[in-house]
């Protein structure tokens, strides 16, 4: 179910049938693009092996797959460097990769395995990974987006240009936390990259039905920040509206705001596309799927004979093998001793 | 020795902590003000600067959260909120954020973060201006909650609560500014080693406080004395986690307790405390049935002589204290 918005203000970015073309690439560097083309891939190969084996029983924890919506993450990483600190929300799977996590740490962590980027601690809703600048997860909604102005506000009081990154949804800008987090980051002119994926879902309910407006960055013009609003299955559009973002904040010109206009594939929990629990957005989902970022991305290189037939298979291929892999290590893997029940409560271990 | 009341103590420790720990910084309403925290941070911006001494949007929920966010970058942050009662914007931040951190990412990151709250209460201030809500905060597994009831602890507890990795709730309590005593110079100690502590040693009967009923407990003692009665004062410091043992040992020697607490009687403090020995001593070895003194269940009230009635007395320690060593002795 939808309703007619009051202000529809999204345009063609959320008519499912436009954008549909292979992306415009000419004189772009093409090595950057087939790498990312790949990063894209293996985001998706994961979260197609977490959702089956979530219906083969093999993992229990809550999934929530991002798939259809590769571009942001990859997209916006680009820009980001280790000393950068990026938060995400119950949907970061793609963000955690596009950082450069590994697949094998993110696997065992959904299983609850010992390796896992948590330690098996966290499961899918709760990654970390401060080597590639990715302080945490977590699924309370709009919970880490105060966490990143105050990892923005940490950045300033270090000297630098590094910032933070607050990744969340078109769900979370109905939480007052987020309100109050524009405000602090934009009085005090914080280093920090609001990213609004807003896939025009949170869980079952469709955006017209809870706000007045389909576009999120509104907000952030109300907040007086720099604001973009992108088509999010857009690979190009996504980096460039990233970067020139980035650069201002980096700057030193205060918070920005960078909405993509995505899609997700599967429910809002687990393997599924919830057609079955009710959710009536079939006609939608066949829609969206042809705005497909990996997609667009691929057709574009074939057009300009930079991506063979042989070398996109392969790819895929390889992408596979290494998920595989990674699958087959992790099911293998041994879980936290049962003293990890009350060692990581505090500092310092159970003792203390 | 300095003489300091717990005010001033907790302006020491802050002094401390801007003096000898670079990362330290504060973050709250009304820091730029003279009138938000009594006696407690005067010129503190003053003296360190509005970058260090942050004064803050009205946004409890996120300058918590902010803090959360900077103590995972290498700060030790100190969040004040001038009353508990405002403080339950930040529950997120500080229930399901900082106090979970460490166990959800398997111990690999720590939110060094202090939150301050304030009991302030008293004066028709009424039911939102006047909470003590610290039992729902020591349920939490993760954040440690400490309650000074002397200066010396109101300085020494905040330092170790600063310089603590864990995310820590510090409760401080406007009745007790006024309070003085002569201070030692700082030692700078590990918050994980402080705990409940017996401040006064008595036979016939175990009282157990807390921040401001701690000093009320001693008072009572005091009054009891006068009618022969040696009452034991067992102050619990730090509510979580909790260490029971002096609590245990008092009262394996008294034979009774009474557990007092400025929080609200169901699931409260004072049950846990009770609950805590009646695990761990035998009803042989008890001469009466534990009690606990609380305030009723009921939100504080504006009225004159309602708030009169509301709020634990010394007089209504010192009354069950010996009624129950006389119940006893019957």
């Amino acid at each position: 179910m939808t309703r007619d918005f009051p202000y529809r203000e999204l345009g063609t970015l959320s008519d499912p049938e436009q954008h549909l073309s292979a992306l415009a690439i000419s004189g772009r560097d093409t090595e950057r693009l087939l790498r990312q083309l790949r990063d894209m891939l293996l985001i998706r190969r994961v979260e197609e092996k977490i959702g089956d084996m979530v219906t083969a029983g093999m993992i229990v924890c809550p999934c929530h797959l991002g798939i259809g919506q590769e571009a942001v993450a990859v997209g916006v990483s680009e820009h980001l460097r280790a000393t950068d600190r990026v938060f995400g929300a119950h949907r970061s799977h793609s963000h955690y990769l596009a950082l450069g996590g590994g697949v094998y740490p993110l696997l065992a962590e959904v299983l609850g395995k010992l390796d896992g980027c948590s330690k098996g601690m966290g499961g899918s809703m709760h990654l970390h990974d401060p080597a590639h600048g990715l302080l945490g997860t977590v699924p309370i909604v709009a919970g880490t987006v105060s966490l990143a102005v105050g990892a923005a506000l940490a950045a300033r009081k270090d000297g630098g240009d590094s910032l933070a990154v607050a990744y969340f949804g078109d769900g979370a800008a109905e939480e007052g936390v987020v309100h109050e987090a524009m405000n602090l980051a934009a009085a005090w002119r914080l280093p920090v990259l609001f990213v609004c994926e807003n896939n025009l879902f949170s869980s079952h309910l469709h955006i017209s039905l809870r706000q007045p407006s389909d576009r999120v960055a509104r907000f952030a013009e109300a907040h007086r920040m720099s604001a973009m609003t992108i088509d999010g299955n857009d690979l190009l559009a996504v980096s460039d509206a990233t970067a020139s973002l980035v650069a201002g904040i980096r700057r030193g010109e205060g918070p920005a705001f960078l909405e993509a206009l995505t899609y997700r594939w599967r429910g809002h929990v687990g393997p599924r596309e919830d057609l079955d629990v009710g959710v009536n957005r079939g006609s939608d989902l066949a829609l969206w799927k042809r705005r497909d970022p990996i997609r667009r991305l691929a057709d574009a290189l074939r057009e300009a004979e930079s991506l063979q037939e042989e070398t996109w298979q392969a790819m895929d291929r390889a992408v596979l093998e290494e998920v595989e892999t990674a699958w087959r290590r992790a099911d293998a893997a041994p879980y936290p001793d049962e003293s990890a029940l009350l060692d990581w409560v505090y500092a310092g271990g159970a003792a203390k | 020795m300095t003489r300091m009341n717990y005010g001033t103590a907790i302006r020491a420790a802050f002094m401390h902590l801007l003096d000898h720990h670079p990362e330290v910084f504060v973050i709250g309403q009304g820091l730029w003000a003279k009138w938000y925290v009594g006696n407690s941070m005067t010129d503190l911006d003053k003296l360190y600067g509005v970058d260090r001494i942050m004064d803050s949007p009205v946004s409890e929920s996120a300058c918590t959260g902010a803090a959360v966010g900077a103590s995972l970058c290498g700060y030790r942050p100190i969040v004040v909120h001038p009353r508990v009662d405002f403080m339950l914007y930040a529950m997120d931040a500080m229930v399901n954020q900082a106090a979970k951190w460490s166990h959800m990412v398997g111990g690999q990151a720590h939110p060094a973060v202090t939150i301050r709250g304030i009991v302030n209460r008293g004066g028709e201030q009424g039911a939102q201006h006047s909470q003590a809500l610290h039992a729902w905060f020591a349920h939490v597994p993760g954040l440690r909650v400490v309650m000074p009831a002397t200066p010396a602890d109101a300085r020494d507890l905040l330092i170790a609560s600063v310089l603590c990795d864990d995310p820590v709730l510090y409760i401080d309590d406007r009745w007790l500014y006024d309070l003085e005593d002569d201070l030692p110079p700082v030692v700078e100690r590990p918050l994980e080693l402080e705990g409940p502590e017996l401040l006064r040693d008595g036979s016939d009967i175990t009282l157990v406080g807390s921040s401001y009923t701690t000093q009320q407990c001693l008072a009572a003692a005091n009054g009891l004395a006068e009618r022969g009665i040696s009452a034991a004062v067992v102050d619990l410091r730090v509510i979580n986690p909790l260490r029971a043992e002096p609590i245990i040992a008092s009262v394996r020697k008294t034979g009774r307790l009474l557990a007092v607490d400025g929080g609200w009687r169901t699931c409260g403090l004072a049950g846990e405390v009770i609950a805590r020995v009646a695990e761990a001593v035998h009803p042989a070895e008890l001469r009466a049935l534990p009690r606990r003194l609380t305030l009723p269940d009921a939100p504080a009230p504006t009225s004159k002589p309602l708030e009169r009635i509301y709020y634990t007395l010394v007089d209504d320690i010192v009354t069950a204290a010996a009624d129950l060593v006389k119940e006893a002795a019957r």
